[in-house]
């Protein structure tokens, strides 16, 4: 792999940056891998590399139905924040989180992972009373995280309207100051180039067409470009998990919905951290090219359709424009909609399957990016050592047969 | 923007008038005591969530506040037929979709 420096900058310039060499190759398929990982976004792409980076295991394909990263991990509003109010959801996210900490440096790749903090918001009692108790669980769980009043919210945010005229007057937030925002698509690049640097196979245009069985073992894909033997496969396929899970011949407690997200048009630092409001049901954030993203509810009917409805749009908006009048006449430029795969519980599922050797990362709803490394790290152990990752194993489908949920509903500030 | 026909009003109204509440046609345990852990669980939290045809639960909540299903296509989010709750679909995957 070519390693990436300011002194490598400098050097290519001289060449007119012509020598560069591709990020990763595009192998074709051997007939037999370790394992098979079916799905090429940021959390198939965080699998294949912790597989082969802390677990010695490179003889594996990741196959992508599309690019690489062109799925949700395009399509997200990159927030990253561990403020969950679970113990077990709380790690989950804390592990990705000290992850995220030194990506950029483990990676050899400019994540642009950049800890400007994240705001929720309260704007009733209950609000409060729910900030209170999951600022509480998050320290005792060694997880940062403060809450603030109005006037220390102004300090942080002077352009929202904090005044009393507004439907839902703020009254306080909590705060997580080691929050903040990635660069999304530098995330599966990254993550892409370490595993193909380590010996991993990215089948690109690779679509799984079948997963065939040998009694109730896998034994490997059906794609487009042929049949491909593993006896371990990892299917990490976000909002397509339940088709996946229907080839295998087993159902999901997931539901399929779009989630829609806007960017504005480009403008000078006005926002220099996120802000999330769960009640009023908007959050935002600047990205550093100056786009404001903005984003908020899932549409609530099932949907694969990749857009949703308008009115969920105009909602959205609402919100944004009561916290932030000054962004009335911002204009925005573009609006897209990604599929999410909902938990009951709004947590994800990290787990072995009814079939022997298949395992399953999904159900991470709208909030799976800030989760990407820690769930490829997890999952990664789960595959290699065939049982569930300490972390993981609370995630497992059974606990909608055992009733253990971890409820993480507005717990977390719903708002992802 | 969906323009959803309701069967109870007899009129095709905006979708902000109406909210999904998911797959339709899900029986209640009949014998609550004798229903297994796994049953219970398949009953609660375990969902078809076809990609292409969906028999799904929809309330009428800013009309006239009545439940009814829609078969709708969860693609390109075409709705086939909307029906009362006891009816039985006329459009249903295995036929596929009547003109």
């Amino acid at each position: 792999m070519q390693h990436y420096s300011g002194f490598g900058l400098v050097k290519h310039a001289l060449t007119y940056h012509e020598n560069w060499q591709r990020a990763w190759r595009n192998p074709t398929p051997k007939k037999k891998y370790d394992i098979v990982i079916v799905g090429g976004g940021g959390h198939g792409l965080a699998t294949a590399y912790y597989l082969a980076k802390e677990h010695g295991i490179t003889n594996v394909a990741v196959v992508e139905k599309g690019w690489l990263g062109g799925g949700n991990t395009a399509r997200n509003t990159t927030i990253v924040r561990s403020n969950y109010l679970w113990d077990e959801a709380a790690w989950l996210y804390e592990h990705a989180m000290k992850l995220w900490e030194g990506l950029s440096q483990d990676l050899n790749y400019n994540v642009m992972y950049s800890q400007r903090g994240v705001m929720n918001l309260g704007h009733t009692l209950q609000d409060m009373r729910d900030i209170h108790r999951r600022v509480n669980a998050n320290r005792l769980n060694g997880i940062d995280g403060e809450v603030l009043d109005v006037k220390q919210i102004q300090e942080i945010v002077p352009i929202m309207d904090l005044s009393k005229n507004t439907r839902y007057p703020v009254m306080g937030a909590s705060w997580q100051p080691r929050g903040g925002v990635a660069r999304h698509d530098a995330v599966a690049w990254g993550f892409a180039r370490g595993a193909d640097a380590l010996g991993v196979d990215m089948l690109q245009q690779t679509e799984v067409t079948g997963i065939r069985k040998n009694g109730n073992k896998v034994v490997g894909v059906e794609t487009n470009r042929g049949f491909i033997a593993a006896d371990t496969v990892g299917v990490v396929t976000a909002g397509n998990s339940g088709v996946l899970a229907k080839m295998a011949g087993f159902q999901l407690p997931i539901e399929s919905h779009p989630l829609q997200a806007l960017v504005s048009e480009p403008m000078k630092p006005i926002l220099d951290t996120v802000v999330m409001s769960n009640k009023v049901h908007g959050y935002v954030s600047q990205s550093d090219k100056g786009d404001l993203v903005i984003g908020a509810g899932i549409d609530g009917y099932n949907g694969y359709g990749q857009r949703g409805s308008y009115a969920t749009i105009e909602h959205t908006l609402q919100a944004i424009v009561e916290m932030f009048p000054i962004f009335s006449r911002v204009r925005m430029n573009r609006q897209w909609g990604g599929i999410v795969d909902t938990c009951p519980d709004a947590c994800p599922i990290i787990s072995a399957t009814p079939v022997g050797g298949l395992f399953f990362n999904c159900g991470w709803g709208t909030g799976g990016f800030k989760a990407t490394p820690g769930s490829g790290n997890v999952f990664a152990a789960t595959l290699a050592a065939g049982k569930a990752h300490p972390l993981a194993a609370p995630f497992s489908i059974d606990r909608f047969i055992s009733g253990k949920l971890i409820d993480e509903h507005g717990a977390a500030g719903v708002a992802h | 923007m969906l323009h959803i026909y309701c069967p109870h009003c007899a009129e095709t109204r905006e979708e902000e008038e109406f909210r999904p509440k998911g797959e339709a046609h899900i029986a209640r345990p009949v014998e609550p005591e004798a229903t297994s852990d796994e049953d219970w669980g398949n009953y609660l939290f375990f969902r078809k969530n076809p990609r292409g045809l969906h028999h799904e639960l929809w309330y009428h909540a800013a009309g006239c506040r009545k439940f009814f299903n829609v078969t709708r296509d969860t693609v390109s989010y075409q709705i086939h037929e909307t029906y009362k709750v006891g009816q039985k679909p006329s459009v249903t995957a295995d036929k596929g979709a009547a003109k």
